[in-house]
């Protein structure tokens, strides 16, 4: 049996000694999306981060491919979609996914023009970034999250700011890049229609 | 991957200073500004002039540096870039490095052509020149480096020019007093090869350990 891509033992962690969430138990396998939900302040985008890497959690330990994970091992094998859209505003859709498609690797035979229509973006490649509305921000975020190479995405609030069309639009990227053999984790507060793929659900209580 | 990296971070950057020229040119302009209204302050007196004139040019190219210092990381750190840094297959030190070597580039360098002009406003003595140019290329490079791991302890913070001023200023002293120092000592004959020297070795210094620790200054401040 293989192990699975992502899975969490006793996670835990805690913010000025006051605990934000955990300890969690959790597994995503390959074809998986989890989804994570909580209402505000439930400790969903820390989770993120703390899986993400970006903050250290002070209990537990989270493990990629059976393997405990360290910087270069979730580099490989993570791509995150925060809160901050992480684009230049001075510079043009096209630009910005080259830049972040330069940083993190490209997925092969995926071109960032066809990512910007597949997005729905189609016609905005040589407009800034400040001239897009928020929604075409996050859509520009997932045609970068699109092109990058790894299995595991972690999505915060992935359906804020979008559309009903959006909301699809994200519901086929995951369902696509689960047929891939990839992951994915959502976090949402509940209202929006999940994607239609093997879920998993992950409840994150009000703080005690 | 960590050239590629690298490229696609020293074409962004040029792309965004090209966006924002007006932007670009402010050091430049500012250094020029210490540099006029100092030969003004100081009168006609053309001797005066020349037996400060290696001071005031380091003086000019430090502060425009320090004014531009803000710069460095705040906007990545603001629209989530660093983030993304964070994330990025390639170490952080690296990318830290390469958006150093950016800064230099574009506020440090410029004013680096400019200084033959600028000495001459200030009737810098010819000999002093090469002295000058030489204490500068080594001097700026590592005031860059030591200013970023100012401006990454700094992120943290929602306004903070006096801050990186105040953390910044006793780190880039002993640079002051060696850069400066060189040229004086030209200026009475000496040989301002030690000066130089432990400039240079700054440098070095700088350059392997000044990325490291604003890379780790930026894991703290952002967490």
């Amino acid at each position: 049996m293989t192990p699975p891509l992502l899975a969490a033992h006793g996670l835990a962690f805690a913010r000025n000694e006051q605990a934000v969430f955990g300890p969690l138990d959790f597994t995503v396998e390959a074809g998986e999306a989890l989804l994570v939900q909580g209402g505000n302040g439930a400790g969903k985008t820390t989770l993120l981060r703390v899986l993400a890497g970006l903050l250290r959690a002070d209990r537990g330990k989270v493990e990629i491919d059976g393997r405990d994970a360290d910087p270069t091992l979730r580099a490989r094998a993570i791509a995150f979609l925060g809160h901050l859209p992480a684009l230049k505003a001075d510079l043009t859709a096209l630009e910005n996914l080259h830049f972040l498609c330069g940083l993190h690797g490209r997925r092969r035979g995926q071109l960032p023009g066809n990512a910007l229509a597949l997005a729905g973006l189609a016609g905005y490649e040589d407009a800034l970034a400040r001239q897009l509305s928020a929604g075409q921000k996050k859509r520009l975020s997932l045609a970068r999250l699109w092109l990058s190479p790894v299995p595991l995405w972690l999505l915060d609030e992935p359906y804020a700011n979008l559309d009903l069309e959006g909301l699809d639009l994200v519901n086929r990227m995951v369902q696509a890049h689960l047929r891939a053999g990839g992951a994915a984790l959502l976090t949402t507060h509940g209202a929006y229609a999940a994607p239609p793929v093997r879920t998993r659900m992950l409840e994150l209580g009000p703080r005690p | 991957m960590m050239w590629q990296a690298a490229r696609a971070l020293v074409a962004r950057d040029l792309r965004l200073l090209w966006r924002r020229r007006g932007d670009a040119l402010q050091p430049a302009l500012f250094a020029l500004l210490v540099v006029v209204l100092f030969a003004l302050a100081t009168g006609t007196d053309r001797t005066r002039l020349a037996d400060t004139a290696g001071a005031v040019l380091w003086l000019a190219v430090l502060l425009a540096g320090l004014l531009s210092l803000d710069t460095l990381f705040r906007g990545d750190a603001e629209d989530g870039s660093l983030e993304q840094w964070m994330l990025a297959p390639v170490p952080l030190a690296w990318l830290v490095l390469v958006r150093t070597a950016m800064h230099w580039a574009t506020t440090s360098l410029p004013l680096l052509l400019a200084t033959p002009l600028l000495g001459e406003l200030l009737y810098l003595p010819r000999g002093q020149l090469p002295v000058l140019l030489v204490s500068l290329a080594l001097g700026t490079p590592l005031l860059s480096l030591v200013g970023a791991v100012v401006a990454a302890l700094t992120i943290g913070m929602r306004r903070s020019g006096i801050l990186v001023a105040l953390l910044a200023l006793p780190l880039y002293v002993p640079v002051l007093v060696f850069g400066a120092g060189s040229v004086a000592a030209a200026a009475q004959g000496l040989d301002p090869t030690g000066a130089l020297l432990l400039l240079a070795a700054g440098l070095v210094l700088g350059a392997v350990l000044a990325p490291l620790a604003a890379a780790a200054a930026i894991r703290i401040s952002t967490s």
